[in-house]
């Protein structure tokens, strides 16, 4: 790991948003919605991070915010060095050629209106506009055959095609520019689950043919386990466990962690019926008004009274971090 | 006696495109209190078998075939019938917690709406039943709860109150389509202990639709695997997780990543999702089967028994299958 | 590799083959049109409308501002060539109603062109860059809606007298607030889907987006607002002609044969009948083509 080469370093990213009540006057100061609240992570060559959580536990935000879709409000992300917060617009956008993105949703990160061979193509149209059309075409034809794609049908429209297909097409753009570093959010989500399965595949052959890093953001642990070499676990905003794949999935520590993955339902009759889930009380609470201190303790199996008071900070080491007042990593 | 008898049920929808074959020949039986769960992806049918039960099907679908619950055929009913025994025989959950309430009016009153109307009950019994059931559903603090409107709930709430208002007239059966499929898994996990409760209290049989084979193994007592439309295995529990009969299956549980497994690579099934316009003439796997050979490819085969109560649609030989694993 | 080695081997003929042709939402969509009974019959008869609007003065005998002293008044008359009739000053109605169709399409149609081009850029750049700029160009266009039209009309004719340039420039002036507001619209919906996302991610410049990912996809609704757009037109136009603020005579418009038309009403019923038919079955067709464009472009198309 340390003679890796370190790609990206982000540093205590927040990215808070401010709304407003309906309830309230013009002038009263707007609400603050806190959706990352300080994320740290280290992203090595080669390396796939996994990021985990549930809904409103602000991974998307995190994601769209390290490539520059959305502000950051405080922190650094630094990409080989330089730090991409601070970057003029018209820097940051040569930076695309190294950091990349795969969405959700197939179908509607295509936009309509273009055949596939356009869409592929666009990135290297903007990036290289003094290619010409057939070298265009030779490029796309062949990033589409590494995708599994046949080339022939390069004049389609994307609604033409099944959702794991969809998600080739993406993959497939977000590849043409050679880059380094792809972000994927969420992309097996809205695929059924014999192609998840060929997508994820597709995408660690990538990974190890092109020696890209992979972040890649998702709700299901199975899936994360099967593709991340370091995984990091969100709830409301904040980083709760970090480490690499064994440590996480062999040893959770955070209670959090430890509910999400008694909860994951497992193909088997006897092992599902037989275990014991971790059922967190309550709701999620609203970012905008996070629990003081640890925003977990409301839901905590084990909180105690300080966790109201003071925040926790992150302890532990490069193989395994956590951060609750209760527990720490042995040493 | 069984609850429910489905006999070669066929659903076929009329478009600008084409016939399609949205379910075809399904057959199964349920009895009371049991629990089946009909597993399959999308283009499968497992959601048009759920609406042609309880005749919410679009106007271009034709239904044909027979399901007789309680020994009454419940296909092809006229409206009034219908109604008779929607919510009070047979209740259904939908998918999505945040369109299935309606945002215009309080949660109390849509609870209360079911017991005016199918129970004739007055308006201070069916408030009290309708508190009780919040209660039975876990929803705490319920008669604050009674007087708040759905956007104030979340998403896992929401479920929980679709389940109260499912369960309120007591129907034999539930037919829950794919309800933890928008939820966060913490929250999934509370609703299926909590549908395992009602399950055992209220006697209720359920018919649980689902893709997500995880969520079969911690519900349901027998199994419908469904691909295009078509049955490919049918039985208990145990017997389809640990001795699949059909490729797909055996395709289905390779394919999925598990939380207990060590593997790096996942095992896939090729080829993409059915396109129900243009099936291939004989099996609809076939594009896809490890297992395929000629004759898969000119005769679609029959659903056929074996062992005891158990059903598989295949050609290739259930001993060779059987032998397969245990080499 | 990913594809096992038989496949490989069918990709890398495949390759070689002729390449499938797609077919576009477009395509979809103009056969869905020419499904609709309705919005065919539209167009069949108004392309035949307008080809009659331009061809048919030519054929005529008679010109539009030519009195016939022998016939004045008269009612329709095939074998003199009046086939219309005529109207209080001799004039062949046939033709007058053909000439003032020209007028009155020439108005709607590029009427609603001008307020499409501009609506659609002022809409699409308000909705897509947002944040004050948005602000500031929407409280604009709320000024501008406020803004007393008629007002406007009568002082710009007083200054200026009766100009057919006079009453594009008018209708110019409000027409295209809709549309504005309606593409702000569609783009604030789009701005937040994911391919706009991709694309900024990819690197485009923000006038490519709006004009490859932004306008296509919000032309769908731009087309058909327009052809809804052009009987508006037609009407004010025509309203503005009924009150004498129209065209100059001794050209016509639909609107002031109407006028004529109504009052010599009790004398000459076909002075009305004829204008009247065929503003009314215009604006009927130009309806049923947006209602068939609708249908056409229906935005749940997969």
């Amino acid at each position: 790991m340390s003679d890796k080469k370190l790609l990206l370093e982000v540093d205590t990213l927040k990215v808070h948003f401010k709304i407003k009540s309906d309830k309230s006057w013009p002038w009263s100061p707007a609400l603050n919605l806190k959706a990352v609240d300080g994320v740290s992570i280290k992203l090595y060559e080669g390396e796939t991070l996994g990021v985990v959580g549930e809904s409103g536990c602000g991974k998307s935000t995190f994601a769209r915010a390290i490539i520059g879709l959305v502000p950051a409000t405080e922190g650094k992300v630094v990409w080989l060095g330089q730090d991409l917060t601070k970057l003029p617009a018209r820097e940051l956008r040569e930076k695309r050629k190294e950091i990349q993105m795969i969405f959700q949703d197939p179908l509607a990160s295509l936009n309509p209106r273009m055949t596939i061979g356009d869409i592929i193509a666009e990135p290297l149209q903007t990036f290289y506009p003094e290619l010409s059309k057939v070298e265009v075409m030779d490029r796309v034809k062949s990033i589409m055959m590494k995708v599994g794609l046949l080339p022939n049908l390069i004049n389609r429209y994307p609604h033409e095609f099944s959702g794991g297909q969809c998600q080739r097409i993406g993959i497939a753009r977000a590849l043409i520019l050679e880059p380094k570093m792809i972000i994927c959010d969420e992309p097996v989500s809205a695929l059924d689950v014999s192609i998840q399965a060929q997508v994820v595949n597709l995408l660690k052959e990538l990974q190890t043919e092109m020696g890209l890093s992979l972040v890649f953001i998702a709700h299901d642990l199975s899936v994360v386990k099967h593709i991340s070499d370091r995984v990091l676990v969100m709830y409301l905003g904040n980083a709760v466990e970090l480490g690499t794949r064994k440590a996480i999935y062999s040893n959770p520590l955070h209670p959090y962690t430890k509910a999400l993955m008694s909860a994951v339902p497992i193909p088997d009759p006897e092992l599902e019926r037989s275990k014991t889930i971790q059922i967190l009380e309550g709701d999620l609470p609203s970012p905008i008004n996070p629990p003081s201190g640890c925003v977990f303790r409301t839901r905590c199996p084990i909180a105690g009274p300080e966790c109201a008071k003071t925040r926790p900070g992150i302890t532990g080491n490069d193989d395994h971090a956590v951060s609750c007042l209760k527990v720490s990593v042995a040493v | 006696m069984s609850l429910l008898v489905v006999n070669d049920l066929r659903v076929e929808f009329k478009t600008p495109e084409g016939n399609v074959v949205a379910v075809n020949d399904l057959n199964f039986s349920l009895d009371a209190a049991e629990t089946l769960g009909i597993v399959g992806e999308s283009g499968s049918g497992k959601s048009q078998t759920a609406f042609a039960l309880m005749g919410l099907l679009a106007k271009n679908g034709i239904i044909t075939g027979s399901a007789k619950f309680e020994d009454k055929e419940i296909l092809n009913l006229p409206v009034k019938e219908l109604n008779r025994i929607r919510a009070e025989k047979i209740s259904m959950i939908f998918q999505d917690p945040m369109t299935s309430l309606n945002p215009y009016m309080k949660v109390g009153t849509q609870l209360m709406e079911v017991l005016l109307l199918h129970k004739g009950m007055s308006k201070a019994d069916a408030y009290a039943a309708s508190v009780r059931m919040l209660d039975a559903v876990k929803i705490p603090e319920a008669r604050k709860r009674m007087d708040m409107y759905p956007h104030e709930f979340s998403g896992g709430m929401r479920q929980r109150v679709m389940i109260a208002m499912a369960l309120l007239c007591n129907p034999k059966l539930l037919i829950a389509d794919e309800p933890t499929t928008a939820l966060d898994v913490t929250v999934q996990a509370q609703i299926m202990t909590l549908l395992n409760e009602l399950k055992r209290d209220f006697n209720t049989a359920i018919i649980m639709i689902t893709h997500d084979l995880g969520v079969i193994a911690g519900l349901c007592d027998k199994v419908l695997v469904m691909y295009a439309g078509r049955t490919m295995e049918y039985g208990k529990v145990n017997d389809i997780f640990y001795r699949p009969s059909h490729p797909y299956t055996e395709g289905l549980l390779k394919a999925i990543p598990r939380l207990d497994s060590e593997g790096e690579v996942l095992a896939t099934i090729p080829g993409n999702p059915p396109n129900l316009l243009r099936l291939p003439k004989g099996c609809p796997f076939q594009e896809r089967c490890h297992r395929v050979s000629d004759i898969c490819r000119t005769t679609a085969p029959e659903l056929t028994g074996f062992h005891d109560g158990r059903l598989r649609a295949c050609h290739w030989d259930w001993e060779e299958i059987e032998q397969g694993r245990e080499a | 590799m990913v594809l096992s080695k038989p496949k490989q081997q069918a990709v890398s003929s495949f390759a070689s083959e002729l390449e499938i042709k797609g077919r576009s939402l477009w395509q979809d969509a103009a056969r869905r049109f020419f499904k609709n009974r309705a919005a065919l019959a539209s167009l069949i008869i108004l392309s035949c409308i307008t080809l009659l609007v331009i061809l048919g003065p030519l054929l005529s005998a008679y010109a539009f501002d030519e009195p016939d002293w022998a016939s004045m008044h008269s009612a329709p008359d095939f074998a003199a060539g009046h086939y219309f009739g005529t109207d209080s000053l001799g004039r062949d109605l046939f033709v007058r109603t053909l000439m003032g169709g020209r007028i009155s399409l020439m108005v709607g149609i590029l009427g609603a062109l001008v307020a499409v081009v501009i609506g659609t850029l002022y809409g699409a750049a308000a909705g897509f860059i947002g944040g004050r700029l948005d602000r500031v160009m929407m409280r604009t266009l709320e000024i501008l809606y406020a803004f007393p039209f008629m007002f406007f009309v009568i002082m710009l004719v007083t200054f200026f007298g009766r100009n057919l340039w006079l009453i594009f420039i008018a209708i110019g002036a409000v027409s295209w607030l809709d549309m504005a507001r309606i593409v702000r619209g569609q783009t604030l919906s789009l701005k937040s889907k994911e391919f706009i996302e991709a694309a900024h991610v990819c690197g485009v410049s923000q006038w490519k987006i709006i004009t490859r990912h932004i306008v296509p996809n919000v032309l769908g609704i731009v087309v058909v607002y327009s052809t809804l757009l052009v009987p508006g037109m037609i009407l004010f136009e025509s309203f503005l002609s009924f009150l004498g603020l129209g065209v100059q005579e001794p050209m016509t418009s639909w609107g002031a044969l109407l006028d004529e038309g109504s009052k010599s009403m009790e004398v000459a019923l076909w002075h009305l009948l004829f204008p009247a038919g065929f503003m009314v079955v215009t604006l009927f067709c130009f309806n049923f083509l947006g209602d068939g464009l609708r249908d056409a472009l229906d935005p749940k198309d997969r």
